[in-house]
Order: structure tokens, then C-alpha cells, then sequence
């Protein structure tokens, strides 16, 4: 007598799917990754010229059938370079992340999870961090154990060590605060317990995107580092070295300048997305809409 | 005369606010003025007050969630009031607690199954799939919610798993914190009647705290008025509501709109009235 | 036995006038062919649970639609020349606030926490022109304040949102939305997150704040009580629609709907069966948008049947005292015995 509809029941299995939204964020960002992921995999195998070859004869080319990009002032084809100097970007952002990661992000939880004196004196420290400028830690590293890119990455890392511990303490607080979190208590969960089961999969967004940030701001320091002498050693391609190195020739020859630009924005842009991407794609929230 | 499952006595409880100067410490609060109750075994127990009376206080020392500053609360025999958490085993074994929020008490990132069995995880018994199934249909839902999330739910059904995680360990003392307060009329129903069954079904003592009398008058055999931080009147729900003695539940039963008085002509006035006096008093001091 | 307030005459202009509004988001109605209209002084309820639209229908007589709702329909208000639907921001600005104000459930979020109070009621009156100058608008607003009963109206004045309780809060934004004596007063469920002592002083003051002012008030709620005792007149939504309509003494004694009837018996906390249970209306409500075709409450009705696949038509005289149902309870049934458990 109803016609064609359920019946009313007090039985539910609660409405929609649980399929995860695949957004146009992830899939741009993923590509643009997966670019520079792949010409770095590349230059392992193969590149049209040694890219550390230094040929006086062509000099400042501009871009041609040998040399896809052109040469730059020493006559090194700027096309390899790119390549190779992709290793190191990601080299570069992947280690300085994971540094600030691995002791940020337990610092943060701690400072969150802990009686509140503790987790403030830990926030103190944190501040303590944070203010150190990460050019003067590089200075002094570089000063101790050589120029290198390991030791600029290692700098870098630590100097992003307070950002993480900072905001995942607050977001720890908050998760904290909740009444699921009481009501894990109330069940018998531990402090421990709690952290891992309902802090950190509630603060995982806020590491994706932080981490993502914090990648593209990694690349640019080691850039800048790099200009200033303390990153990547030459002959190693890098692409802050070579937007360093184009500096003093902009007029002449503008292109020596866009290329690792380009490729740096590229990076730094598909990690941002990336990041924004794998958040919504996390959130069980976001549900494919019809 | 059956015996008190649940004996609080004397309970205090302040905090001093954070400074807003660096002279002077920051302001005591009185959460909890010398709180005395007993529960028996299988009452149905009704705690009713306005925000500040201190009964979401008195409930989370209940639930061994916060210290009291001084007093004990004994829950079946055992002394639970200040006690560390590795020793509070015992009470998580007997007492659960249901909440408010329907949005808020269930974690968003963890599936319906996790979420119910976690008592279970949480103190070392058995969680496996088919109990998790049966304590769904329990509480009216089927055993597919278990697969979802708490977003897919309506308010009414995320109080249903709140429920149901609170019954997972077989506890024989129910807390629950204004579980309907945050649902529709029609649904309250609902909720109320599965409350209703489960409190019967398995000889649970509940404890149900409240602002809103009608829903405590309903569901409850006796109850305790607060009022900053003191218990003012208890008694029978019947003779509190139709008789009450203390000024203060006098306002607060003469302030609660109701279809009755309604119809019987009462107006916003009248129902005003009690407090209007009320602050013509204070003001006057 | 008191009877209902003086009935508005037939003849008296309303003046707020909804006719046939609907709110759609996508090609998914959530509120649909909704008409009444409340007369000048009159105090009208509109009842409903969560995804009846009832806060949709407000939100779009008034445009405050959230980005992707679309409101269709007309709304119309005394003083006002242009139809409020589908007008343009700029217009509704100058409505909003003098000839139509609004009260939210929420008073924290609702007062600006950098701005006095005082100067927040000042403001509403400086932004419509309604005082000549600020020195005024000031001390009107103190006046205001008085009206509401706040203690020490002057210093209140100078007070900061987070310096007053949520009740006090509550009142300094009932001051702002009567600042500018408007024809129409809307308040969104504005005592639900009080005590109940405040609720009642509260609920107090909005239907003085009216009488008064001989203004209109749509009162939006979903305590069947409060709209019991503070409203004149009922209007009870359902699925996005409007399913009854009536004096508060007639529907709440003699519902018509079966949905009606559910709910107040559902709402009756007194009455319980053997077995100390409570009426229930079986079944959920669907999500937003979700409604089944036809009759909105069809697959929850036990008296439903294939007549139920059809819109029933609306019963009665007028928009202001009727239903919608195609097999309604009897004039005199009630709803004590015939609620559905």
C-alpha cells in the first residue's frame, strides 16, 4: 500500500557511500609530482649530456637541437642539469620534511597529550628553536662539517622543526578537548592509546598540509642558500644554484633564469596540491557528491 | 532496602581561573559546594540544574575523568574519587557514560565499528565482529552501520552507537550526560524508549542529567536539583515537580512552557514571573 | 477557559505576506510552495524538526541563503515596495534590520566580541537612519537596553559581549532587532540554547518587544511549548512543505495531520503505555531534499495508501487555518488516543 518505498524501520545502516573524493587538486598535483619524480628517475639512467661537463666552446647557446634548453656560461647543457638537479630538489625536500617531521610531530603530540606545565615548557623550547634563524644554523654547519647538501637540508630541517611542533600541539589540544576523546577515557583508553588512535588521525591532515608547505618552502631555502654560497656545492646541479649562477647574466640571457625557475614553481605548485589533494582525500567527510 | 550502588559524599571541587593580572591570582570557582547523594542499585536517578550548577562537574568526577578537591564518591564498594588511572580499572568495568553531543562524541575519523568495540579494546575483552553486531541491533541499528562513519548518521542514530559503546563492556551503572537535549522531538522518543528497554533488559542504575524536567520527570523515579554547586532539594520526581520546597525548584518548575499550562492560558508572563521576582530580589540587595 | 488573543480581522493588512516560496539547491527542493502571512501585531509559530526547512523558509524570505541555495516564490512586507525574493543585496541592506529584523539561536556568535554593546545597538539605528546622530542613537540605546531589562542599562552599555551571560547576550541582540521599530520581528529558535529561568524572561521580553511596537512576530521553533504559550497562531512544516496551519488552541488540541499528530503525541512526555514507553512516530526522518514524492510523510504514516503518491491539496479556509493530508484525523479525534505508537 506503500508503493515502491522502503519502509520505515528502526533498523539503518546510515546513507551514502564512503567513496573518497578525488579531487582535481590531487590530480593535478600528482602529476606535476610525478614529473619531477620522473625526471629525476630519469637522469639515473640517462641524460643527453654529462650535465658537470664544461665545454668553453658553447657557451651561452640558446636552445637548439643538441641542446634542448641551450648551455649556460660554461657551456653545460642546461637541459641536463634540470634533470639531475631534480634529485636534489626532492632530495632536499623530502629529508628537510622528514627531519621536521619525525621530531616535530611527537613533540607536538607530547605537548598536547601531557600535563599542561609540560606541554608549555615544551612549547617554550619549541619557541626557543624557532627563533634561531636557519641561515645563521646553516652558516655554522657549513662552517663545522663542510658545504653540502646533506648539511643544508639538516638545517633547514631543524629550523622547521618548531612549525610542526607548534601546530600539531594545538590541533592535539583541541582533538583533546573532545567529547570522544572523554568518552575513550571513560572506556578505559590510556593516554597513549588515545594519542595514537584519536589524536594522530585527526591531526594527519594538518602533517599533510604542513608537510606539503613546508616541502615547497624547503626547495626555495635551499635555493636561496644556495645563492648565498652555503648549499649545494658546485659542479652538483641544483636549481638554486643555477637561478644563483643566472643572476649576473639576467639581460643577456633571461632563459637561464627561467628554466630552474620554472622547474622550482613546478615542484613547489604540485606539492601544494598535492598536500591540499591527499587532505580532502583523507577526510571520510568528503564523500563524492551526486 | 536495597543498597547504595553509588555514594557521594561531601564532594568539593574548586579551580582558580587563569590570571587576568599579574597582582592577584585568578578567581576561585566553586564548581561543587559539598555534594552528598546515593544512588540504589537499579534506580533510575535524575540530576537537573542549569549550566553552572556543577552536575557536568559531579558527573566527570563520577566518570573518573577529573579529581575532586575533597570528598569521596564510592561506586559499589570501591573508592574511586582522586584516584590514578591505572587503578580506576574497576570503575571503567562498571560505569559508562553516554553524552551530549550527538556531532561531537564519536571520533569522526573511525569507522562505527571501532568506535563501539573500543571499550572493549580498551579493557582487554573480546571485540569481535559478531559482538559489535549484536550490540547494534540492540539499539535498533544494523549490522552494516558497523562498515560506516559517524557523519553518515543522523543525530538520533549517533546517539544510538553512543549507546551502544557505552553498554559494550556490560556495565551495571549508566551515566548519561543530556543525551536527548540535542535531538528533535520525535526522535527523543525513540532514544527515550531504547533507554527506557535497556535500563530494564540488563538491571542497569542509570544516571540522568538533565536541564530539562519534563524528560527527567519522565524517565526518572527520583531526583536532585543543584544549584551553584549544591544539591538544593531531592525527592520522588512526582512530589518534587508537583510539590517542590525549595524557592529555587519553585522558579525553575514555574519557568518550564508546557502544552498544559499553555492551554490553560498561560502566557510568556506568567511564566516570567518567578524569575522577574527573582531578579527584583537580587537587585534590590 | 481563556480563548486565543483577538483574532486578526479579515480585513486587516498583513504584513508580511510569503506566497508559494521555495528553496532549491541544484535541482533538489528543500522547501517548497510555502504561503501565509501574518497580520500587524499578530504572533505566528512555526513549528518543525531537523530537514523540515523551516530555518530555510526565514533564511530565504529574508536572503540570507547560504552561497548555492536559491530561494523562488514571493515575500512581501508592509513599507516595502519591491518583492524580497530575488532582490538585489543592495535593497534587501536597507530592509534588513529596520522593516524586517532577525534573531538567531546562537548570541555568541551573533555580537561582535570587539564592539561595546551599547554601540552595537547604536549602530543598527545609525545605519538606518533612524537617529540623527550618534549622541542619540546612544542614548536610545540605553533605552533600548532598559527595555530588555538589562541591570544598570548605562553601564551595560559599555560592556563587552563576553563580559554578559548568554541570556544578557541574547537580550542586547533583541535590542539590536527592535532598534529600528520594525513591522516584522523573526527569531530562529532564539531561546534554545538557554536555561530555561532565562528562556522564560527572554520569551517574555520578545512578545512585550512586539506588543509594543504592534509588530509581527514569526516565531521558529521546534519546543511545541514555547509556541504554545508565546504564539497565537501555528504553522507546522514537514519534508520542506507546509502541512498544517491554524490557531495554537485548535491544532494543539485537534491536529488534523498525521503528522501533527504524531509529534505532539511523540511530545507528550506524561503520556506512556504499559510498559512506561512513549508515542513514537516509526521510521526517521529522510535526509534534506530526500522526501518521498506526493505526501512528504507517506512512508511514515501508518494511515498512508497508493491516494498518498499525489500532493494532497490543502484543506480548510484560508492559508492561515488548514492541512494537507488525504486522510487527516476527524475534526474531533485528538491526538490522545489516535497517535500512531
Amino acid at each position: 500500500m506503500l508503493g515502491a518505498l522502503p519502509p520505515p524501520g528502526e533498523a539503518h545502516t546510515g546513507v551514502g557511500g564512503a567513496r573518497r573524493a578525488v579531487g582535481p587538486s590531487l590530480v593535478v598535483g600528482a602529476a606535476l609530482v610525478a614529473l619531477v619524480v620522473a625526471a629525476a628517475l630519469v637522469s639515473f639512467v640517462w641524460v643527453p649530456h654529462d650535465p658537470t661537463f664544461v665545454d668553453a666552446t658553447h657557451r651561452l647557446e640558446k636552445p637548439n637541437g643538441t641542446y634542448w634548453f641551450g648551455t649556460d656560461k660554461f657551456g653545460r647543457d642546461v637541459f641536463s642539469q634540470i634533470l639531475v638537479g631534480a634529485r636534489t630538489t626532492l632530495f632536499v625536500g623530502f629529508v628537510s620534511v622528514g627531519v621536521a617531521a619525525v621530531v616535530g610531530v611527537p613533540l607536538g603530540l607530547l605537548g598536547a597529550v601531557t600535563p599542561r606545565w609540560l606541554g608549555d615548557t615544551l612549547m617554550r623550547v619549541n619557541d626557543i628553536v624557532l627563533a634561531f634563524p636557519a641561515l645563521l644554523l646553516a652558516i655554522m654547519l657549513t662552517a663545522a662539517f663542510g658545504q653540502s647538501t646533506l648539511v643544508a637540508m639538516i638545517a633547514i630541517g631543524v629550523a622547521t622543526i618548531p612549525s610542526f611542533g607548534r601546530l600539531i600541539r594545538s590541533g592535539g589540544l583541541q582533538v583533546m578537548g573532545t567529547e570522544y576523546v572523554l568518552a575513550a577515557r571513560v572506556a578505559g583508553r590510556r593516554t597513549a592509546g588515545i594519542s595514537v588512535r584519536h589524536v594522530l588521525p585527526n591531526v594527519a591532515n594538518l602533517v599533510i598540509v604542513q608537510s606539503s608547505v613546508s616541502f615547497a618552502i624547503a626547495v626555495l631555502a635551499e635555493a636561496a642558500l644556495s645563492f648565498l654560497g652555503f648549499g649545494t656545492p658546485p659542479p652538483t646541479p641544483s636549481w638554486g644554484r643555477m637561478l644563483q649562477e643566472s643572476q649576473e647574466l639576467l639581460f643577456l640571457a633571461p632563459r637561464l633564469a627561467v628554466f630552474p625557475g620554472v622547474a622550482i614553481a613546478v615542484a613547489v605548485l604540485g606539492f601544494n596540491l598535492l598536500g591540499d589533494g591527499l587532505r580532502d582525500y583523507l577526510d571520510p567527510k568528503l564523500e563524492d557528491r551526486r | 532496602m536495597s543498597d547504595p550502588v553509588l555514594r557521594i559524599r561531601d564532594l568539593v571541587k574548586e579551580y582558580r581561573r587563569p590570571r587576568t593580572s599579574l597582582a592577584r591570582p585568578g578567581p576561585v570557582v566553586h564548581a561543587l559546594r559539598g555534594v552528598s547523594l546515593e544512588v540504589t542499585r537499579g534506580e533510575r536517578f535524575g540530576l537537573v540544574g542549569e549550566s553552572g550548577c556543577g552536575k557536568s562537574t559531579l558527573l566527570r568526577i563520577l566518570a573518573g575523568v577529573e579529581r575532586p578537591t575533597s570528598g569521596t564518591v564510592e561506586v559499589d564498594g570501591l573508592q574511586v574519587a582522586g584516584r590514578s588511572e591505572r587503578r580506576l580499572r574497576p570503575l571503567r568495568e562498571r560505569l559508562q557514560l553516554v553524552l551530549q553531543d550527538p556531532m561531537s562524541s564519536l571520533d569522526p575519523r573511525m569507522r562505527v565499528k571501532g568506535i563501539v568495540a573500543e571499550p572493549l579494546v580498551a579493557q582487554g575483552l573480546a571485540a569481535d565482529v559478531g559482538r559489535v553486531a549484536d550490540l547494534l541491533r540492540e539499539v535498533g541499528l544494523s549490522a552494516e552501520a558497523a562498515e560506516r562513519y559517524p557523519h553518515q548518521f543522523s543525530g538520533g542514530q549517533r546517539q544510538r552507537i553512543s549507546i551502544a559503546r557505552a553498554l559494550a563492556p556490560r556495565p551495571e551503572i549508566l551515566l548519561a550526560d543530556e543525551p536527548v537535549s540535542a535531538l528533535d522531538v520525535s526522535v527523543r522518543a525513540q532514544v527515550l524508549n531504547l533507554l527506557t528497554d535497556l535500563v530494564e533488559q540488563r538491571g542497569l542504575t542509570l544516571v540522568f542529567v538533565s536541564h530539562d524536567l519534563s524528560v527527567v520527570r519522565h524517565l526518572c523515579e527520583r531526583v536532585a536539583v543543584m544549584s551553584d554547586g549544591r544539591v538544593v532539594e531531592t525527592g520522588p520526581t512526582a512530589d518534587v515537580y508537583d510539590n517542590p520546597q525549595h524557592p529555587y525548584t519553585q522558579r525553575l518548575v514555574a519557568a518550564v512552557p508546557s502544552l498544559e499550562k499553555a492551554l490553560a492560558g498561560a502566557t510568556t508572563a506568567d511564566l516570567a514571573a518567578a524569575e522577574l521576582r527573582e531578579t527584583e530580589r537580587t537587585t534590590a540587595q | 477557559m481563556t480563548f486565543d488573543a483577538v483574532r486578526p480581522e479579515p480585513t486587516d493588512e498583513p504584513v508580511l505576506e510569503v506566497s508559494d516560496l521555495g528553496v532549491r539547491v541544484g535541482d533538489r527542493e528543500l522547501v517548497r510552495e510555502v504561503s501565509f502571512s501574518i497580520a500587524r501585531g499578530e504572533r505566528v509559530g512555526l513549528i518543525g524538526e531537523s530537514g523540515s526547512g523551516k530555518s530555510l523558509t526565514a533564511l530565504g524570505i529574508m536572503g540570507l541563503l547560504p552561497e548555492g541555495l536559491t530561494a523562488t516564490g514571493s515575500a512581501r512586507v508592509a513599507r516595502v515596495g519591491h518583492d524580497l525574493v530575488g532582490a538585489s543585496e543592495r535593497r534587501l541592506a536597507k530592509v534588513r534590520g529596520r522593516d524586517l529584523a532577525m534573531v538567531f539561536q546562537e548570541p555568541m556568535t551573533a555580537l561582535n566580541p570587539t564592539m561595546r554593546v551599547g554601540e552595537q545597538v547604536a549602530e543598527a539605528m545609525l545605519i538606518h537612519h533612524t537617529r540623527p546622530d550618534r549622541a542619540s542613537a546612544r542614548r536610545a540605546a540605553v533605552a533600548l537596553l532598559d527595555q530588555v531589562r538589562m541591570p544598570e542599562p548605562a553601564q551595560v552599555a559599555r560592556a563587552y559581549p563576553h563580559q554578559l551571560s548568554g541570556g544578557q547576550r541574547q537580550r542586547v541582540v533583541l535590542a539590536v532587532a527592535l532598534a529600528n521599530d520594525p513591522a516584522v520581528l523573526v527569531c530562529d529558535e532564539p531561546t534554545t540554547a538557554l536555561d530555561v529561568t532565562v528562556q522564560a524572561l527572554v520569551l517574555d521580553l520578545i512578545v512585550r518587544g512586539v506588543q509594543a511596537r504592534d509588530a509581527a512576530l514569526l516565531l521558529i521553533t521546534h519546543d511545541l511549548a514555547v509556541v504554545a504559550t508565546a504564539c497565537e497562531r501555528v504553522l507546522v512544516m514537514y519534508g520542506g512543505r507546509l502541512v498544517e496551519a491554524g490557531p495554537v488552541r485548535r491544532v494543539f488540541t485537534r491536529p488534523r495531520h498525521r503528522y501533527t499528530q504524531g509529534l505532539l503525541a511523540a511530545s507528550d512526555l506524561l503520556a506512556v503505555d504499559d510498559r512506561g514507553r512513549l508515542a513514537t512516530i516509526p521510521g526517521s526522518v529522510p535526509p534534506s531534499g530526500d522526501f518521498p514524492t506526493g505526501c512528504v510523510f507517506r512512508n511514515r504514516c501508518a494511515h498512508a495508501t497508493l491516494e498518498c503518491e499525489t500532493v494532497p491539496e490543502w484543506t480548510g479556509d484560508s492559508v492561515a487555518d488548514g492541512f494537507a493530508c488525504h486522510h487527516p484525523a476527524a475534526p474531533d479525534e485528538g491526538w490522545r488516543e489516535g497517535g500512531q505508537k
